[in-house]
């Protein structure tokens, strides 16, 4: 498409068009409007100005007879710019007057006519237009009486012109304001396409030109940046994502073929042989274990979990997680407690468990102080609250604790923070307990227990009657 | 291919239907199956599915969600209307993991979300096989001198009571119903604590180690045995 063509083809240029047609439409209506009024207005005046003068010279005849009335026409006719005036006998034989010569047959009919004529001093051939009013007067004389329509007639053509320079000034400088304002917008929308088209090349981190006007295409053109920001964020999560189950899945899918390759090298007999296929069984399942984990994040967070809600205790389930890892908890040093009180939540109980679940498990991994005070044994407490905010199920544990600044990394996506990279664990426990908070309407908080970490899913709570209902 | 330890004696062999449509991993579970002592046939979809399920005399069917020409639940749900009560275990893709309630509604009698291990499919098969046959709700369980009355919660081994947790009690009357029968971890948790997730930690393991030191400290026959790879068995015997 050739540059013009491409001009032409814009909204501005078209919307441009449109105005003009409607605009010159305008004003030659406004003009003709002009000029019919004007004319209209001259043509009641001759008429006055006429009548007027044929009353006074028909008082002239009575009064003087036709020889006053001769007199008083001849007088008139010889003031400058005076009007025309014709006198003829019965016959028809001109008397008196400044007209020459007539186009025939007007003088026969009594009454207003427009008629071509010349005066009495004129020779050239050029025609002249009049407005004349034919009278009878008593004794068979015929008195006409008119007045030129030049003067119409020239401001007619003033006008007309006047029209012709009007819309074609106003054609040209509408033409010219349109191509500027679209040559405006299309030089804009091309930086947009360019960008967009460089984005679409792969460059997530180009940004729309935006102007300082705040124009529709700038605010457009804000959102449009707004947008790629929120896209270039999910991106570089996904990325991260990915990164990491890469690395989190590598390393055991590694481990898993090192060690069938040397068994296959090493195992003399069958009972290495199998030691060492059970431990690949091991390996894989702990695979299957973190596959399981990623897909029930991806289910609660797309919110499919939600066909399953129904009213339960969160009571319940506390006590139950608490009798579940209580010999766990026992095991590695630590005493698991519960304490609850009456907490109906409407949700999917299996989600909300394994939240819980999840709690308590890096509660008991990560729990224990390193240096425990002596003869104090380190505790963790599961507690189901009820409070105006809503339900609160909480795991407190009295470990060293999170650093602030990795608590809000510590809940993303297979992030294992530093100091816990040697102990077993997909780093998507905390995730999943985020993505089940967030599902039912609330979130995961991390506090600081003085000394430990207080995991919390603070939920929206259902009130009792509600429940019933 | 995966071996197990079988225990003494084999299991009674089971006629097996698998309905799968992908070619690859029927033909694994059918020689998979049919290596630890079974007979396993193959339907490649629906139709196909169901009219060898109606013609045939299977011991458990299982199921794939997902098929050609008639969906795995259909399957079932049709079986189930015409009286047929073959259990069935289905079996469901990545991302459907939140169909166990569907599946079970349809007349499904277990459910295992892929990825799965043979390990735990060959256990809860092996389950829902023996469900069947005789009666298994009897009043008290017995393996070897271990006693269990259902009806009093006494549990005796040899003369000695044993005083067992409520969920203790659970476990091992689970452990001695399917005596002889590999359990994995994961029936575990649905069946005695009613918890259809995995957990991260050995978290089971601890509560049979408990179970463990209370019915079996100081005897000359342990009778609750771990099977590596697969989950645990009661049985009267040496290893």
């Amino acid at each position: 498409m050739t540059a013009f063509g491409k001009l032409i083809r814009t909204t501005a240029f078209r919307l441009t068009l449109v105005y003009l047609f409607l605009f010159a439409l305008f004003a030659a209506s406004l003009l003709g409007y002009f000029a019919w009024n004007t004319r209209r207005m001259i043509t009641e005046q001759i008429t006055e100005t006429v009548n007027a003068e044929l009353s006074e010279l028909d008082q002239q005849y009575s009064r003087g007879g036709i020889r006053g009335l001769v007199f008083a026409i001849e007088n008139r006719a010889m003031r400058p710019g005076a009007n025309l005036y014709l006198l003829t006998t019965p016959q028809g034989q001109a008397v008196a007057g400044n007209i020459g010569s007539l186009q025939p047959g007007v003088m026969n009919n009594t009454g207003w006519a427009n008629t071509v004529y010349h005066r009495l001093d004129e020779n050239d051939s050029k025609k002249h237009f009049a407005l004349v009013r034919v009278t009878q007067l008593s004794g068979g004389f015929r008195l006409l009486i008119g007045r030129d329509l030049e003067e119409r007639q020239r401001l007619f053509s003033i006008v007309a012109k006047a029209a012709q320079w009007s819309v074609a000034i106003v054609l040209l400088l509408g033409l010219g304001g349109g191509i500027f304002v679209a040559r405006r917008v299309l030089h804009r929308i091309d930086a947009m396409t360019g960008t967009t088209q460089r984005i679409m090349g792969g460059d997530l981190s180009e940004r729309l030109p935006v102007g300082r006007s705040g124009d529709e295409l700038d605010r457009l053109a804000e959102n449009l940046n707004a947008m790629l920001d929120r896209i270039e964020a999910l991106m570089a999560g996904l990325q991260e994502v990915s990164d990491n189950i890469a690395h989190d899945l590598k390393t055991p899918l590694t481990r898993l073929r090192n060690r069938a390759e040397e068994a296959l090298a090493d195992a003399g007999n069958e009972m290495e042989y199998r030691a060492a296929l059970e431990r690949t069984i091991e390996e894989s399942d702990g695979l299957i274990r973190t596959f399981n984990a990623l897909l029930m994040i991806a289910r609660a967070e797309s919110g499919q979990a939600r066909d399953n809600m129904v009213d339960f205790d969160t009571a319940t389930v506390a006590r139950d997680i608490q009798e579940l890892y209580e010999p766990l908890a026992e095991d590695n040093g630590l005493a698991l407690e519960v304490a609850t009180e009456p907490a109906v939540i409407r949700g999917n109980r299996e989600l909300i468990s394994q939240a819980l679940a999840n709690l308590v498990e890096n509660a008991i991994k990560y729990g224990k102080p390193t240096q425990p005070a002596p003869d104090v044994k380190p505790s963790v407490l599961i507690e189901a609250r009820r409070d105006a905010e809503g339900v609160k199920l909480s795991v407190t544990d009295h470990g060293d604790g999170i650093p602030e600044a990795d608590r809000q990394r510590a809940t993303e996506r297979f992030v294992r923070l530093e100091a816990s990279r040697t102990l077993p664990g997909s780093g998507l426990g905390l995730s999943l307990a985020s993505a089940v908070a967030v599902l039912h309407g609330g979130e995961l908080r991390l506090d600081d227990a003085h000394p430990g970490v207080r995991a919390t899913l603070a939920m929206p709570g259902r009130d009792v009657e509600q429940a019933g209902a | 291919m995966v071996t197990m330890n079988n225990p003494e004696p084999t299991p009674s062999q089971m006629r097996l239907l698998i309905i799968e449509d992908d070619r690859e991993s029927a033909e694994y579970l059918a020689k998979a199956f049919r290596e630890v002592g079974h007979v396993a046939e193959l339907a490649g979809d629906g139709e196909e599915g169901l009219a060898l399920a109606q013609s045939g005399d299977y011991d458990v069917l299982v199921v794939d969600r997902m098929l050609p020409k008639r969906d795995g639940l259909s399957v079932i749900g049709t079986l189930r209307e015409k009286g047929d009560t073959t259990p069935a275990l289905i079996l469901s893709a990545l991302g459907q993991v939140d169909d166990r309630i569907k599946g079970l509604r349809a007349g499904g009698d277990d459910y295992l979300p892929k990825p799965y291990s043979f390990a735990e499919l060959l256990a809860r098969v092996e389950v829902l096989s023996r469900r069947r046959g005789g009666p298994s709700e009897e009043t008290s369980y017995r393996v070897g001198d271990l006693e269990l009355d259902r009806l009093s919660h006494q549990v005796r081994r040899g003369a000695t009571e044993i005083t067992l947790q409520p969920r203790e009690f659970r476990l091992l009357e689970y452990l001695m119903k399917h005596a002889g029968q590999v359990v994995t971890r994961t029936m575990l948790l649905e069946n005695v604590w009613d918890y259809h997730f995995d957990p991260q930690t050995n978290v089971i393991d601890v509560h049979i180690s408990r179970l463990r030191s209370k019915i079996d400290k100081g005897q000359e026959r342990p009778l609750l045995h771990t099977i590596r790879g697969a989950g645990y068995m009661v049985r009267d015997g040496l290893r």
